[in-house]
Parts: structure tokens; sequence; C-alpha cells
């Protein structure tokens, strides 16, 4: 008994020192993931690496979308899709779905963004479809105009502060807080989901830059009035008025009647 | 007048200089105004103690938090819907057209000094206001406050309420921001609904097409003048009658039907609610500081096209709001040309009928128990088994109007379809004021169950003695003679007889009134009389 326990504690002298390799590997690799991003619209499209799309293709995506991404009964044909999609749609975490619902959910990242980039590749490949662009594009920008536009095009489902809000039959608009620009452009460009496409003749790419603009204003400009309670609105505020100030009131007013002892 | 120069005399017998300045000043201003006598009837106003009897003071300090910080941003806030082109310094309006009042608030939120603060202030205790009048009414109609003497007070108190609400709608649109004039847009919708005049009055409103240039500033003077008249007009005459109504009290030793017992307005009294005012005062000035509300900037300028997800009306509008939502789709069909919009002249008239129920209920249980004594002891919400019912029935129909009116994030937060959700309120919405009706009468007839088993058995005090004959008994305290009065002292109704009336007829009326009246009383349990306190004793 004390022999096992002694062996399952005891650790490898240099097992620290592989600790610490593991840890550098892998920082080192999401970082060279993250800087990949901005130079993958750049980088030329290799055969292999169209080849390597394929095959992550067929093992993760084929059995709802066919192994040539003709479609099924389970989901819709990827032909023309376009890289522009794939990005927004594994690099957010919504593909592939854990499971059918009334809308695909956000979750932790599936894929590296090399891996990303390879099933964008062979998507991209099979017909002409939207590219993902320069992230540097998609920089600058207008917040008043985007602004204007978001309260027009946008806010009657995300909300105008983008705090998101319910659809039909379950699905909901998501939040827009401190979303990649490029899955902002990409979800205006390619329309996932429940989403309209907004074409370019719709919202043109200033103006697209306008409203990432818009958004990360919100982003990044903090709440100036204190904590926004969610940002909901009325409903937020009025349960806040009932359960806290009235609440704390009826407490003090208990206080200042309780008969001292 | 004597009494009041007995009382001078007497009052600079201390030599300090203080004292002889206040002794000066008051005799000065007695001499010329004689209001030493009021200050001493009033000095003697005895309140009694008890938590739910100041639910009515917070509504009272909250009003005076608006007042004061009303008055600042109207020396900031421009009521016009002249457009302008924003050039404050919030980034993403910058150079956006919008209304000259948008603009200025904006200009108070962000360029000019305590300004977002204020804002802040009046909104926190606006919304704090309608909602301690609400649970100030609701310990009224609980505790039966509204019988007579007092039925003119509660109705004044209920237009306070209505009030209320018309000024806290009024001011939420005063910003002229998308979120309230989307708001107003529902107005005007149900306005236009109303059949015949509704264009008419909606046209006469809005000076013309819905938004037109007109409503801002119409909207503004009555937020700003003639409502807040008729809230401070009514306020004093609440006082006043509360003042010669006398406060309720609840049963207890030497509290009678014709006494008050409590603390006089001078000096306790006074000291408490003085302090209770900067206790309500600060609350609100420390949620304004650090909780957001109403952020305008994020809405933007108001334009008839866009409407946000998630928009809805402040909480006391949203019983209104939720109505809407909850009347089925289609309900709706034209004759001749004309649109009847069943979908929003229904809410109209269930509302309607629901506010004026509430507001004439003394009236209605006056003539189901035909009681025309004054009362002074609050009841118990228990010893008035079908009131509470009642109470709680509407409370749920409330609630459930209220949890419309939030359907859609009800939704997204508990991840439900927003139809699942409206569908579950729609039956609610007729169910549960059934279920809640049944559950509060049961368990107000079981606590008074439990009440008369106590006076009549005491405690069970968990000491088992073994008598000598062998048998077992636990022994019960009896209650002290505080703990029973509360619980013996209450009134019984009995369904009302059916009678002849002098002129040998049973009327309709009089038919009708028995059958609410059985509805009212038929299930009761009795108050413990002193024959069965004095035989208790086994």
């Amino acid at each position: 008994m004390s022999r096992t326990l002694n062996r399952k504690g005891r650790r490898h002298p240099l097992s620290s020192l592989v600790l610490i390799l593991v840890g550098l590997f892998v920082s080192g690799g999401a970082y060279a993931t993250v800087t990949g991003t901005a130079s993958a619209a750049d980088a030329p499209v290799s055969p292999t690496q169209i080849d390597d799309g394929k095959k992550l293709f067929a093992s993760n995506c084929a059995s709802c979308h066919g192994l040539s991404a003709e479609g099924s009964a389970a989901g819709p044909s990827l032909i023309g899709a376009g890289a522009l999609s794939v990005e927004f749609q594994v690099g957010s975490g919504r593909m592939p779905m854990s499971g059918s619902g009334p809308q695909a959910e956000k979750k932790p990242v599936q894929f590296t963004q090399p891996e990303i980039d390879a099933m964008a590749a062979w998507v991209a490949s099979l017909a002409p479809g939207p590219g993902v662009p320069e992230a540097s594009s998609l920089a600058g920008g207008d917040p008043s105009n985007g602004a204007e536009l978001f309260r027009v095009n946008c806010a009657m489902c995300h909300n105008v502060a983008g705090a998101g809000g319910a659809l039909t039959e379950g699905k909901w608009a998501p939040n827009l807080h401190n979303i990649d620009p490029v899955h902002v452009y990409a979800a205006m460009v390619t329309g996932p989901q429940n989403m309209p496409v907004f074409s370019d003749m719709n919202i043109t790419p200033d103006e697209k830059r306008d409203i990432i603009a818009y958004l990360k204003f919100l982003d990044e400009s903090p709440s100036v009035g204190g904590m926004d309670l969610g940002a909901l609105g009325p409903v937020s505020e009025g349960l806040f008025v009932w359960i806290f100030a009235l609440g704390g009131l009826v407490a003090i007013t208990i206080w200042l009647s309780a008969k001292s002892n | 007048m004597s009494v009041a120069t007995q009382k001078k005399s007497t009052a600079p017998t201390s030599t300090g200089a203080g004292m002889r300045f206040v002794g000066g000043m008051s005799n000065y201003i007695d001499e010329r105004t004689s209001i030493s006598g009021a200050v001493k009837f009033l000095g003697r106003k005895i309140f009694p103690d008890h938590w739910s009897f100041m639910l009515g003071e917070i509504a009272l300090y909250s009003f005076v938090v608006i007042l004061l910080s009303g008055t600042f941003l109207t020396f900031f806030y421009d009521p016009s819907m002249v457009e302008v082109h924003y050039d404050g310094s919030y980034v993403p309006l910058k150079g956006i057209h919008m209304s000259a009042a948008y603009s200025s608030t904006l200009n108070l939120t962000f360029d000019i000094r305590g300004g977002l603060l204020m804002r802040q202030v009046h909104h926190w205790a606006a919304l704090l206001f309608v909602a301690s009048i609400g649970l100030h009414m609701l310990r009224v109609f609980f505790t039966g406050a509204f019988r007579k003497p007092r039925e003119i007070n509660w109705v004044i108190g209920f237009v306070l309420f209505i009030l209320a609400m018309a000024e806290g709608f009024t001011g939420y649109s005063l910003p002229d921001d998308l979120l309230s004039g989307n708001g107003l847009r529902i107005i005007d919708g149900m306005i236009k609904a109303i059949p015949g005049i509704g264009t008419w009055i909606s046209y006469l409103l809005f000076g013309g097409e819905f938004p037109g240039n007109d409503v801002i500033p119409r909207l503004y003077v009555l937020h700003i003048m003639l409502l807040p008249a008729l809230v401070i007009a009514l306020i004093a005459i609440h006082m006043v009658l509360l003042i010669i109504n006398k406060h309720t009290q609840f049963a207890g030793p030497g509290r009678t039907n014709d006494n008050v017992v409590g603390s006089p307005i001078l000096p306790v009294f006074a000291a408490k609610a003085g302090g209770f005012f900067f206790l309500v005062f600060g609350i609100i000035m420390l949620i304004a500081s650090l909780f957001t509300i109403n952020p305008i900037w994020n809405y933007g300028p108001y334009d008839p096209s866009p409407v946000s997800a998630g928009t809805q009306p402040d909480w006391y509008i949203g019983f209104a709001d939720g109505m809407l939502r909850l009347m089925p789709p289609g309900w709706e069909f034209v004759v001749d040309g004309y649109t009847w919009s069943l979908n929003l002249l229904v809410p109209i008239v269930v509302l309607m009928l629901f506010i004026v129920i509430v507001m004439i209920y003394p009236f209605l249980e006056a003539w189901v128990t035909g009681d025309k004594r004054e009362h002074h002891i609050a009841e118990r919400p228990r010893n008035q088994p079908t009131r509470t019912a009642i109470g709680a029935a509407g409370v749920t129909f409330y609630a459930v109007l209220w949890a419309g009116a939030a359907s859609d994030l009800i939704a997204t937060h508990f991840r439900t379809t927003i139809e699942g959700v409206i569908h579950a309120l729609q039956v609610l919405l007729i169910v549960g004021p059934i279920a809640a009706f049944w559950m509060a009468k049961k368990i107000a007839l079981a606590l008074q169950r439990k009440d008369r088993e106590l006076v009549l058995h005491g405690y069970e005090s968990s000491r088992i003695v073994r008598l000598p004959g062998g048998e077992y008994r636990e022994i019960h305290t009896p209650l002290d003679e505080f703990e029973q009065w509360k619980l013996v002292s209450f009134d019984e109704y009995a369904p009302a007889q059916l009678r002849p009336n002098a002129r040998g007829k049973i009327t309709i009326g009089a038919r009708m009134r028995a059958s609410v009246s059985r509805f009212y009383f038929e299930d009761r349990i009795a108050p413990v009389v002193t024959k069965e306190l004095e035989s208790r004793t086994h």
C-alpha cells in the first residue's frame, strides 16, 4: 500500500523542466495562432493546405454538410459559402455544432487557426465566395456614422447597446460585445444563422468599417453612469429598484421601528 | 391664544443666550402668526409605531428628492424639437441630427458638472416614488385601512398613484431618445385605436401626424407644471385627511378604536421622520452614483424607423405593455373601411376595469359588509380571508402582466422560446389569479385556525408530565396578555341575511348583495369569545 503511494507520489527530477517546456510550447503556439490571423489572408494557398482542409472537413463536418460539402438534410451546402463563412462559423466556436438546436451556440473554438484556415481554403476552392479581409482594412472608421447605421440596421435584433435580443422559436440575436472585427464583418457579409446578409450594395465596406468602429467604441468606453446592470434597459432597472432600493428601505423602516431590548 | 402665551412665558426659564434667542424668535413669530396653536396641535399628534406605516413616508421623501433634482434639470434642459447637430463630447453622436431636447439632455449628461448624477438621482427617485406608493397601497389594502372613515383618502392616494405614473411617463419621454420615442409611438397607437375619435385625439396631442414638432414641449409643461401641482395639492389633502382621520394602529392591549398609541410628532416622531428622510435621500444618492439608469446616449435620437430589441417602458408602465404583448394575434376586423383593433381595445378596456376596481374597492366592500362603523384598528390580513385572497389575485394578475413586458428577456435569459413564454403567461393570466385566490384564502383560514388553537390551548412547551393516574400529557404554556390580545380582537362578519325591505319586497340589489356577501363570509373562523377564554382551563 505504502509502496504504491510512494510510487504515485514520486516525481521524476526532470518533470518540472518538462512542464515548463510544455507550457512554453503551448503559449508560443497560441501566440503563433493569434498573430497568424493577420497574415492568413495574404498567405498563398498551397495545395497541401487545401488537402489538409479536405481531410479535416471530412472528419469533422461531412456528417452534416456532406463529403464534398454538397449539404444534407442536417446541414446546408457549403459550395460558394467562401472562406469567410468558415472563418466565422468555426473561428467563433459555433461550428462544429455540439447538438441540434434552434441555433448554433458559441463555445470554445475547437480548432487551431491553421486548421481553420485549411478548411476555409478547401471550402473556398470549391466555388468562389467571400474571402477573409485583412484585419488592417477593418480598422479606423467613424463611430458616429456607425452608431446611426447600427440603430437603423442592427438594433431591432441586437438591441441599441448591442446587448442582444430574442428572436422567434427560441432563436436569439447574440450580444455583440468584444467580438473580433473580422467576425463582425463576416456576420454582415455572410449572414450566418438567422441573420440577413448585408451586401456591399446595402451597407458599403466603409460603412461596415464604421459599424465595427462603433462596436469597438462600446467595448472600450466604460459605462459612464456607473454599473450598467447588464445594459438591459428598464427591466433590470425596475427589478433593481424594487429589490435593492425599496427592499433596503423596508429593512430600514423595520430597524427604525424596532423596539430596543 | 391663551394657551400659546402660557407656553411662551414658561419657555425662557433657562438663561443661556441660545435659549433666549430661540425664545425671543418664537415669541416674535407667534405674536405675528399665532402659529403656536397649530404647532401645539400638530406636535401632539400621535403616530403609532410599525414598520409598514412608514412606506408612505418613503414615497413622500422620494418626491422631495424628485422636486430638488428636477429643479436642477430644468436649468439646463431645452424642451424643443428644433433640429440641431450635436456637437458635444460624446463621440458616437457627433454631427448627428437630433432634436434640441435630446442634444440638451446629452449636454446635461456629459458637459454639465453633476448633470449625469442629477439625472440619475431624478430617475431612480422616480422609480422609487412609484414603487413605494405601490407598496404603501398594498399595505393599506391588506390591513383594511381603507375602511370608513378613510375611503376618500384611499381614492386620493389612488389618484396620486395614477398621477405618479403620468409624471413618470411624461418625464421618460422628455429626452426624446429612441427608447422613449418607441414608447410614445405605442401610446399613439393605443389612442388611434379608440373608435371614432382616436385619430382626432392623436392629431390634437401631437399637433399633426406623429411625432410632429409639438409633443415634447407639451409633455414638458405637463411634467413640470400641471402634474406636479396636482401631486403637491393632493399630497397636502392626503396629509390633512391623515391628521383628521388619525392613523390606524394594530390591535394590542390599551389600543382601542377610540385612541392612538404611539409617539407624538414632537419631538420623537419628527426626529425619526427627519432621520428617515435623510436615509431615503442617502440611499437614492448612493444608488444614483453607483448604478446607471436610462443611458440615453446608447439609445440615440428618436427616429420613427428604428425599433430596438429589448424596448421596454419603465417598470410602472410595464403592466400595460405586458397586456399588449399577451394579446393573441389577429384580433382585429374591418367594418366599412374602418379597422377595429381589438388587440388594442381589449387591453385598454381590461386595464381600465382593473384600475377602476382598485379605486372603488373600499366602496364595494362597504356595500357588501353593510358596515357603517368607523374602523381605526388595522386588520391582520388573515382575519379577512376573502379580501386577502382578492388582493392576492389582483397582485398575481398585475405580476403576470408585468412579466409579459419582459417576455423577450425572460426568453433569452432562461434559454427558452419567446412563444413559449407568451403562451405560458397567457394561461397564467387567467389561471394564476384563480389559483392565488384559492391558495391565499386557504392559507389565511389555516392561520386563523392556528391562532384560535394558540389562544385556547397555548404553546406546546415540549414538557411532558406523567399524571398520578399514569396518563402522559404535554404541558401547554398559555399566551401572555399582549399576544392574546392581538389574536382575539378582530371583527367577525357573517353573510348578510336576505330579508324583505320595508315594503315587503326582496329587491334584485338585495339578492346580489346577499350572494356576494355569502361569497365573502361563507368560510370563516369565529374569533375566540370571552366564554371560551374563561372555560379554556380544562
